[in-house]
């Protein structure tokens, strides 16, 4: 079987983002970029069931400018086998990322493609449901367990009471969570491999699709900022200040 | 322009979370139906006819529906969704599974999470976990939307109720996927993202045994939800659900009580909506103090005991 996985390039996690103060949108200019974190995750959990023998190719996708070949060398380094890149400049949204991964899905013809649940730039958490949606699939988000079968595959789902066991018909669409897995770091030998695998460019004019945006951001603002509030003794005043000045207990 | 909300309930009672969303989607119309999807939800579809503004409720049953999976809620959605220019969910896992799909088949881009609305076609909603906000407005003819519902009041009660309307049901959408069982943990506790106090524990509480001896005497006493920073429940001290964050819970209580918790980015997301945050920490520094408004620098584990017998 073969695993699709899309990756995004997004700020690093570790950055701490800023607002352009003309409100036009997150200053990406010098900022450190990485490979969305729980992309990271569902590239690991195809290489772990192609470890396991559940499936014999990852291909790793990305839709971005000519620099998301970083996210895709490094997902090459942890162990997928190759990559392909679809050079678009600027913002894509979900929608049309789902239509473009479709075009993917259609020419590699996966058994399973696993996705990040959210990026952490845009907060969407839309693409799997859409590309799901788009393909006619069975769909198993927010999973932190994958028991993969020959045609049918038991997910663990994170769900608001708990967790959610559901079975899915395979080729299905499934969207990481961050516990379904801990990523693995490239060691240097498989970062210089990497380099050598290949790696497919494409243009959304091969899969037939427009990029087009149907949101217009109108801007882009700091959140409103909460102020910090007084050091208490004790437990005793605590209470006082809950009761009396608060109110809330 | 009418308005479809569909609604959280788990068949046997509607969510507060429901009420939430349905505050917002009066602020963008006023001809709101409540969809009820399930199996033998009839007393959730009473209770969200009996909430104010709601024009009518559609309850579609059946046994395909009962656990809301995506494949087939979708298809019911999609199959309704000729009556309205507006299709709206609360963002939790339910809504935010199944409302994508949905917009997807109509082929339209979703605005997710949104936390104010502008106008009838624009809104607000958090991007980078909250650090930036995004006005945006919406090209698409339909739209579709999740509502983040701390940071909208529950809509009130009525004095007559809305009309219920059954609909039929088909196969759609069946068989692509099915449900084996829900783990849940069950607690006598209020729930997480509707509780009015919140007690929550960090990383810092060291272990399964004392998040549960710690945080549980002091969540009882004060009749709140218990819920934890995400690296008290990727350390395995406390179960997933409870996690409050960007990609947790986002909570608005009265009260929220951060125990051992050093103020991520991310966690903030999840509580600084909170009316009053209290923060207990041994490091003075650490940044849950900057927006806390009542701080006590200290060993948890003194203090709760002592809030505890206080109580």
């Amino acid at each position: 079987m073969k695993i699709l996985v899309p990756v995004k390039r997004v700020i690093d996690h570790n950055v701490k983002i800023r607002v352009k103060t003309d409100g036009s949108g997150v200053d990406l200019a010098n900022v450190k970029m990485s490979m969305n974190p729980f992309d990271e995750i569902a590239v690991e959990e195809a290489i772990r069931l192609k470890e396991a023998g559940k499936a014999d190719e990852v291909v790793v996708v990305s839709i971005g400018p000519a620099q998301a070949q970083d996210v895709l060398r490094t997902a090459l380094a942890m162990g997928a086998d190759r990559a392909i890149l679809i050079t678009v400049d600027g913002t894509v949204e979900p929608l049309t990322v789902a239509k473009l991964l479709k075009g993917v899905a259609e020419n590699e013809q996966p058994g399973l493609v696993i996705l990040g649940k959210q990026a952490i730039d845009d907060d969407a958490n839309q693409t799997g449901q859409m590309l799901a949606a788009l393909l006619g699939w069975s769909q198993a988000t927010f999973a932190s367990r994958i028991d993969l079968g020959a045609d049918r595959a038991k997910v663990t789902r994170e769900v608001d009471g708990g967790l959610q066991v559901i079975d899915v018909r395979l080729p299905a669409i499934m969207t990481a969570d961050l516990r379904l897995n801990q990523p693995r770091y490239a060691s240097l030998p498989n970062i210089m491999k990497a380099k050598k695998k290949p790696l497919e460019q494409k243009t959304p004019q091969d899969f037939g699709v427009t990029v087009e945006a149907r949101l217009r951001v109108l801007r882009t603002e700091e959140p409103a900022v909460r102020q910090g509030g007084i050091k208490v003794a004790n437990t005793a005043e605590l209470f006082d200040k809950l009761k009396n000045e608060a109110g809330v207990i | 322009m009418a308005i479809l909300l569909f609604a959280e309930h788990d068949n046997a009672a509607l969510s507060d979370q429901t009420a939430k969303a349905l505050a917002a989607a009066s602020r963008i119309g006023s001809d709101i139906d409540v969809l009820i999807v399930g199996k033998n939800a009839g007393s959730a579809a009473e209770e969200a006819a009996s909430l104010a503004g709601v024009r009518s409720v559609i309850l579609a049953e059946g046994n395909a529906l009962e656990h809301r999976l995506a494949e087939p809620t979708a298809e019911l959605i999609l199959s309704l969704s000729g009556n309205y220019d507006t299709i709206v969910a609360p963002a939790t896992t339910t809504g935010k599974n199944v409302l994508p799909r949905v917009a997807a088949m109509l082929d339209v881009m979703q605005i997710s999470e949104i936390t104010e609305a502008i106008s009838a076609d624009t809104f607000k909603r958090p991007i980078y976990a909250g650090n930036a906000i995004e006005v945006v407005q919406t090209t698409d003819a339909k739209k579709v939307l999740t509502v983040r519902t701390a940071a909208f009041p529950a809509a009130g009660k009525s004095g007559t109720a809305a009309p219920i309307k059954i609909v039929e049901t088909g196969t759609a959408g069946a068989g692509l996927s099915s449900f084996v069982e829900n783990i849940f943990s069950k607690s006598d506790r209020p729930e997480l993202g509707s509780a009015k106090i919140v007690v929550s524990g960090g990383r810092a509480l060291g272990s399964e045994e004392s998040f549960r001896k710690v945080i549980s005497p002091v969540a009882d006493k004060l009749g709140a939800a218990i819920g934890a920073s995400r690296a008290a429940v990727d350390a395995g001290y406390a179960p997933n659900d409870l996690q409050v964050g960007q990609t947790g819970k986002v909570v608005a209580p009265e009260l929220y009580i951060a125990c051992g918790i050093s103020g991520a980015i991310q966690h903030l997301a999840g509580m600084k909506d909170a009316k009053v945050i209290v923060a207990i920490n041994t490091d003075e520094e650490a940044p849950i103090f900057q927006i806390a408004d009542y701080g006590i620098v200290g060993d948890l584990f003194e203090i709760l005991p002592e809030m505890e017998r206080q109580l």
